[in-house]
């Protein structure tokens, strides 16, 4: 474990790295540097020390769980697959980072190819499947590129392919490329991706487990989690269920962004505070704004406010502060953030990836983004805010996926904790933070108007008239409200209202 | 899809003959071939896809379904220099929509288009994954970081000469 990185400690900041171990200090296209680290000794112990049942009990011991969202225990997922029987099963592993905002996972294959690798090919001697596929997005050249010089190199040493370890377990891994669909995040879409075909989802049971890839049993986890996998089986289940919480056990990834001092990837044990992450590690928020909120969990996730902050971070915690863990991105939002634009931007995300075969997501979020345009250009009335949060909660019962089932958090949750910013935008027809362009007009103060004909020069449609040294009048009709004029006015004599 | 029937030239019929075929001609591997036509061809027009579909022995409807579903894919023609604008969640809470509006003056196209020139065309991804870069723009390979909207001019100079 990493406690002093490049002087900067650690320890003293909240982090400690497990899943990302090694990125950043190893060279991820030389497997001699993984090995230098213990790289590959977690499979030898497995495939010469242990049972397949020894290696599915450690992990259940261990609590993991899942880091690709849902937070489901790692050790029972393999435990299931194992116990179903066929000729041929697979292992997957979830590299679809499609979180708009997050990028743990493409940092982990891109520094520690390897870990993931090796942690597959664990699972495949666990749950008795021979062959491993990575479905990673086209998006992430960089990482298509490592993994595949890992599998040439691991296959090279006898890592992968034929006879592991000198023993009867064979295993080996092939890339298979997703295409740009937030929808095949979910296991089933995602295996329907693989197959080659659209990437919708199909109601569960059956679940992976028993008919996933081919109709085979796979067991689906997503990069984090595997990543976590060798340094528990080194280290030992009673070193990892010690850090973290009582229900969610060891660190997570972050990756920090939006308004904040430091951005980039955290790894803090689980229980660590949104204030803590934000704060001390993050470094508060940039040009010391005032915080308004962080978004957890993406667009499944929910905005936290203020009264948060102290909340100890891990799965259930989230859940019932109506946000979600996700997979970790986090985004931090400033008081010029509009809290209404925020969901209507998850919502038009949303319209977009909704894979369309479930009515309630594709016609009600579709409903529910139209709803928040209107309440952004000041045509929203009261009974719109009933609507809206009638509608998600229809949505969130009926969905046939994970998609729709979380798809109505950033709404539902904006409601929650900033209803009076969405009643200025409804009553007073007033965006409180100035984003909804909409709502607002700019104006010239007459006192201060020097008449230097800046403004008008600088208006790129014509909209500011007035003679030299006479006070200048902005056409509302015209203006398309960019706010150039007021960034060049030296006598504060623009304001937006 | 289009209506008019273009035939694919021999050549490029060649071309995807033999994509097809470094895949076994497997119905299951589709979506890779499709990202090595697309590889070649810069796009997957119509008549392209009648024949991956031919040759993956799989219908045409079943091709067309999974081109438009993925947003990876597309039927049109892209720019020399296709400019990329990320829209996902820290680029948006950093400025992204002002720096794309600023392209769609800059250029006079929409998003989904190709300038006259056929130098440049317009499209909005989700997430690069460079968050910390916020708001990002991908021009080719290229990628720039922390792009205002007064920067757009100064990229859009780089490609003038090219």
């Amino acid at each position: 474990m990493i406690t002093n990185l490049g002087g900067f400690k650690m320890s003293q900041h909240k982090q400690i790295r497990i899943a990302l171990n090694n990125c950043g200090v190893i060279d991820p296209e030389n497997i001699k540097e993984y090995i230098a680290r213990d790289g590959y000794v977690a499979l030898g112990k497995c495939l010469t020390e242990m049972k397949p049942q020894d290696v599915i009990n450690e992990i259940k011991e261990s609590g993991l769980r899942g880091r690709g969202g849902g937070g489901f225990p790692t050790g029972l997922k393999w435990e299931i697959a194992s116990k179903n029987h066929a000729d041929q099963k697979y292992v997957v592993c979830n590299a679809d980072e499609g979180d708009p905002g997050a990028f743990m996972d493409r940092s982990i294959l891109e520094g520690d190819p390897h870990a993931v690798l090796e942690a597959m090919a664990i699972c495949g001697y666990s749950m008795g499947a021979t062959k491993g596929l990575v479905y990673i997005r086209a998006e992430y050249p960089l990482a298509i590129k490592r993994l595949k010089v890992a599998i040439e190199q691991a296959r090279e040493y006898g890592l992968l392919g034929k006879k592991l370890f000198e023993t009867d377990f064979d295993f080996d891994i092939e890339l298979r490329y997703g295409a740009g669909a937030f929808v095949c995040g979910e296991e089933t879409s995602l295996i329907h991706s693989m197959e080659g075909l659209r990437g919708e989802p199909t109601i569960k049971p059956p679940y992976p487990a028993e008919k996933g890839y081919l109709g085979k049993p796979t067991n689906v986890n997503n990069v984090e989690t595997y990543a976590n996998i060798p340094i528990i089986l080194r280290k030992g289940a009673s070193w990892f269920n010690k850090i973290g919480t009582e229900k969610s056990k060891g660190t997570k990834v972050f990756a920090l962004a939006g308004k904040v001092k430091n951005v980039g990837l955290v790894e803090v044990p689980m229980g660590t505070t949104l204030r803590e992450v934000i704060y001390e590690i993050g470094g508060g928020i940039e040009n010391d704004k005032k915080f308004k909120a962080v978004q957890t969990g993406g667009p499944s996730g929910g905005c936290l406010t203020e009264k948060h902050l102290d909340t100890p971070i891990d799965f259930d915690n989230l859940l019932a502060a109506g946000s979600m863990m996700g997979s970790g991105g986090m985004i931090v939002m400033d008081e010029d953030n509009c809290m209404v634009s925020v969901a209507k931007f998850y919502l038009d995300f949303t319209v977009e990836e909704s894979c369309g075969k479930c009515s309630p997501c594709r016609i009600g979020n579709k409903r529910l983004y139209e709803l928040l345009d209107r309440i952004t250009q000041g045509k929203g009335e009261l009974s719109d805010l009933q609507r809206l949060r009638n509608m998600s909660l229809v949505i969130k019962d009926t969905s046939l996926c994970g998609l729709g089932q979380t798809s109505p958090n950033p709404v539902l949750s904006t409601l929650d904790n900033f209803y009076d910013e969405y009643l200025a935008h409804v009553t007073d027809k007033k965006c409180p933070s100035g984003e909804c362009k909409d709502l607002m007009t700019y104006f010239v103060i007459e006192e201060n108007c020097v008449g230097c004909t800046a403004c008008a020069r600088v208006c790129p449609v014509g909209a500011i008239t007035g003679e030299k040294k006479e006070v200048h009048y902005i056409n509302p009709e015209i203006c398309i409200k960019c706010g150039a004029c007021e960034e060049r006015c030296k006598f504060d004599a623009i304001i937006v209202k | 899809m289009s209506n008019i029937k273009v035939k694919v030239k021999e050549k490029d019929l060649n071309t995807i003959k033999e994509i097809c075929k470094s895949f076994d001609n497997k119905p299951g591997e589709l979506i890779n071939v499709l990202h090595k036509t697309q590889e070649s061809f810069g796009y997957l027009p119509a008549e392209v896809q009648e024949v991956v579909a031919q040759e993956l022995s799989v219908p045409v409807a079943k091709v067309y379904g999974v081109v438009t579903f993925y947003s990876f894919f597309t039927m049109l023609p892209k720019g020399k220099h296709p400019i990329s604008i990320c829209t996902g969640t820290a680029c948006y809470v950093r400025g992204a929509e002002n720096v794309l509006q600023e392209f769609k003056r800059q250029l006079n196209i929409e998003v989904g288009q190709t300038t006259d020139d056929g130098k440049f065309s317009l499209s909005c991804l989700r997430c690069v994954g460079a968050c910390g870069l916020a708001p990002v723009v991908q021009v080719g390979d290229k990628t720039y970081g922390r792009v205002s909207p007064e920067g757009v001019k100064e990229i859009l100079a780089e490609y003038s000469e090219k």
